[in-house]
């Protein structure tokens, strides 16, 4: 497998993934999707507080090729950010699963989240993907 | 000379003087008696100092660098780079347009006026539409007054709940940002396997609250929407509007027009179907063209006919106001106007045959080289993937470098983002067979080249004033002014 896929994360179509801690859940671009975008430029954030909704744009993420939303993984109420994006956008290209992680959410919704992908299942997808 | 890279500010020598100015005609007066001290500069301004014959070659070494569409191929997809015919330059400076002001009394400007009025009449004929104002500057600035109009119609039907705008995957993306503007929300409809809008699945997001669908026929992929009709009784049956995106209106002229494929508002770029000059920030022209309904909120004034002259129209109550000053961008309509009188119906009419066939020849030539995503019968353009190029380790934007060393403008690249490493051809209706081929030719020798060795490739281009740019680096720090401290 060209692309990194990790466990313990839940992973969309859209190729964000969200890690559970606690009652919170931290929300990311998935290998596959930094590399597809290229070199990442600029990313706005959401604003704290913020209601976001399972499938809608949360975060603008853009790279030298394109402008693109980070859908919402989950429905959920961003408690956190990760500033170090605004001067450190590359964190996405270098350590999509670590530092490049996005926003942290409050999650409404269990059940949401284990309706995602898993690691096998988004293996699979990102193959699929590959084989188009 | 021409290969110099130095800026202006970099050749200055102290004392160099290429300028010499006539002697003062008014009586001169200290600065301090024309303005206050807190107004004036302190330090000498830093200009540069060169010699005439140093800023005559800078300027002229800068200008042979410049490509267009009168020095090479430019197949800039969705972006038509259509030939400029220089007659529209001579019919735009004529005295009797060129010194009008835009304040001089009606009865004094009635050829203008009805220049104005013949080209709204035109485009009436063109697109099947009952109304246009020429007023918008440009094709978003078309978007924003059209969407302003719908949104104008159905809140004046008591209809306050629509705030939602269709918008298919493969448009521009001026299209999501127009609907921002407006305050509404764009909800997006997928693509079928045929790269058409997905009729099922547009039905799934009809309901009540759609105030219109916005769509761009031809699509970005260059293909045609054929089931258009349907899609238009669907959105009309649940009381939406539709919304035409000109920007391929030159795939359609004489063939077919947005009015009668359903449409009740449309916009024209007029620089890419029309032949005005395309960018360098304008000016532009973006003409909105309404069925009946909408009339009542068009921008004022409107150009009607009065007896044998013509007159500015104010009298439209429920108008949505002005957007732009005076009358739009008169010069740029003149152009648009002067074409299409040179061109004719008929001429109109070809000039959308050869646009297609142009981009059919060109797709059928390098569909044996590069993936075709959507192999079907294109309109004026079309889309490749670089996907398979891209495995062997250079992609879209190294095919592009490439084809700089070429001596062609490269295509559109990563755009429109439902195809993986996009190369989107636009050869427009001006170019010959040997210059397609000769196009052919150079992407079957790059394919060629990124198979033998593909990290020649992604280090071009070689024999450009500038090699390979540092995008990245561009984009995350830039530095958009010269600097004398950052010099030292």
């Amino acid at each position: 497998m060209k692309y990194n896929i990790v466990d313990d994360l839940w992973y969309t179509e859209k190729h964000e993934w969200a890690r559970r801690e606690g009652n919170t859940a931290v929300i990311g671009l998935s290998d596959y999707a930094q590399d597809k975008l290229g070199e990442i430029v600029f990313v706005e954030l959401p604003e704290i507080g913020a209601e976001v909704e399972a499938g809608k744009g949360s975060a603008v993420i853009e790279s030298v090729k394109a402008v693109t939303d980070l859908y919402a993984p989950i429905d959920g109420t961003v408690v956190e950010v990760n500033e170090e994006l605004i001067d450190r956008p590359e964190a996405i290209n270098s350590d999509p699963y670590g530092a490049g992680w996005v926003y942290k959410i409050e999650i409404k919704d269990e059940g949401q989240l284990s309706a995602l992908m898993d690691r096998q299942a988004y293996e699979k997808y990102v193959i699929g993907e590959e084989e188009k | 000379m021409r290969k110099s890279k130095a800026l202006l500010f970099e050749m200055s020598h102290a004392g160099r003087q290429g300028y010499s100015l006539p002697s003062c005609d008014v009586p001169e007066k200290p600065v301090d008696e024309l303005l206050p001290r807190k107004l004036q500069r302190c330090e000498p301004l830093d200009l540069p100092e060169l010699s005439e014959g140093e800023i005559i070659r800078h300027y002229t070494g800068l200008s042979t660098r410049n490509f267009g569409v009168d020095t090479g191929f430019y197949p800039l997809g969705s972006c038509t780079m259509k030939y400029n015919p220089k007659i529209n330059e001579e019919a735009a400076v004529l005295p009797g347009f060129a010194y009008l002001h835009p304040c001089q009394p009606e009865e004094t400007t009635q050829g203008a006026l009805e220049l104005l009025y013949n080209m709204e009449q035109d485009l009436i004929e063109l697109t099947g539409m009952d109304r246009f104002t020429l007023q918008p500057a440009a094709g978003a600035h078309g978007e924003l007054t059209g969407l302003m109009v719908i949104q104008a119609y159905h809140r004046q039907r008591g209809d306050y709940k629509r705030n939602k705008v269709l918008i298919p995957l493969s448009a521009h993306g001026t299209n999501p940002a127009t609907v921002s503007m407006t305050g509404c929300e764009v909800i997006q409809v997928p693509g079928d396997e045929r790269g058409l809008v997905d009729l099922k699945a547009l039905k799934a997001v009809i309901d009540g609250t759609i105030s219109a669908l916005m769509l761009t026929n031809p699509s970005t992929l260059g293909l045609f929407e054929e089931e258009i009709e349907a899609i238009a009784k669907a959105v009309h049956e649940a009381g939406g509007l539709l919304y035409y995106d000109g920007a391929n209106m030159n795939a359609n002229m004489g063939y077919t027009r947005p009015g009668d494929m359903g449409f009740d508002v449309v916009h024209l770029n007029i620089h890419k179907t029309l032949s005005t000059p395309h960018g360098g920030g304008g000016p532009g022209g973006g003409p909105v063209g309404v069925k009946e309904c909408l009339i009542p909120f068009l921008p004022v004034p409107l150009i009607d006919k009065k007896g044998e002259g013509f007159c500015f129209n104010y009298d439209l109550p429920e108008s949505i106001g002005k957007v732009h000053s005076f009358y739009g961008n008169f010069g740029v309509i003149i152009k648009a106007y002067t074409y299409m009188r040179m061109m004719g119906a008929e001429g109109l009419k070809q000039a959308s045959t050869d646009a297609v066939l142009n981009a059919n020849y060109l797709m059928n030539l390098l569909k044996k080289t590069y993936h075709l995503p959507y192999d079907r019968t294109c309109k004026h353009e079309f889309v490749l993937s670089a996907r398979r190029e891209k495995k062997k380790g250079a992609g879209a934007g190294d095919i592009a470098k490439a084809l700089l060393d070429r001596g062609f403008h490269p295509p559109t690249v990563y755009f429109p983002l439902i195809v993986e490493e996009a190369l989107m051809i636009e050869p427009t209706e001006t170019e010959t067979k040997e210059t397609l081929d000769a196009f052919a030719g150079a992407m079957e020798d790059i394919a060629k080249e990124i198979n033998e060795d593909a990290e020649k490739v992604i280090h071009g281009p070689y024999h450009t004033v500038v090699g390979r740019l540092d995008e990245v680096r561009a984009a995350r720090n830039p530095i958009l002014r010269w600097n004398k401290e950052q010099q030292l």
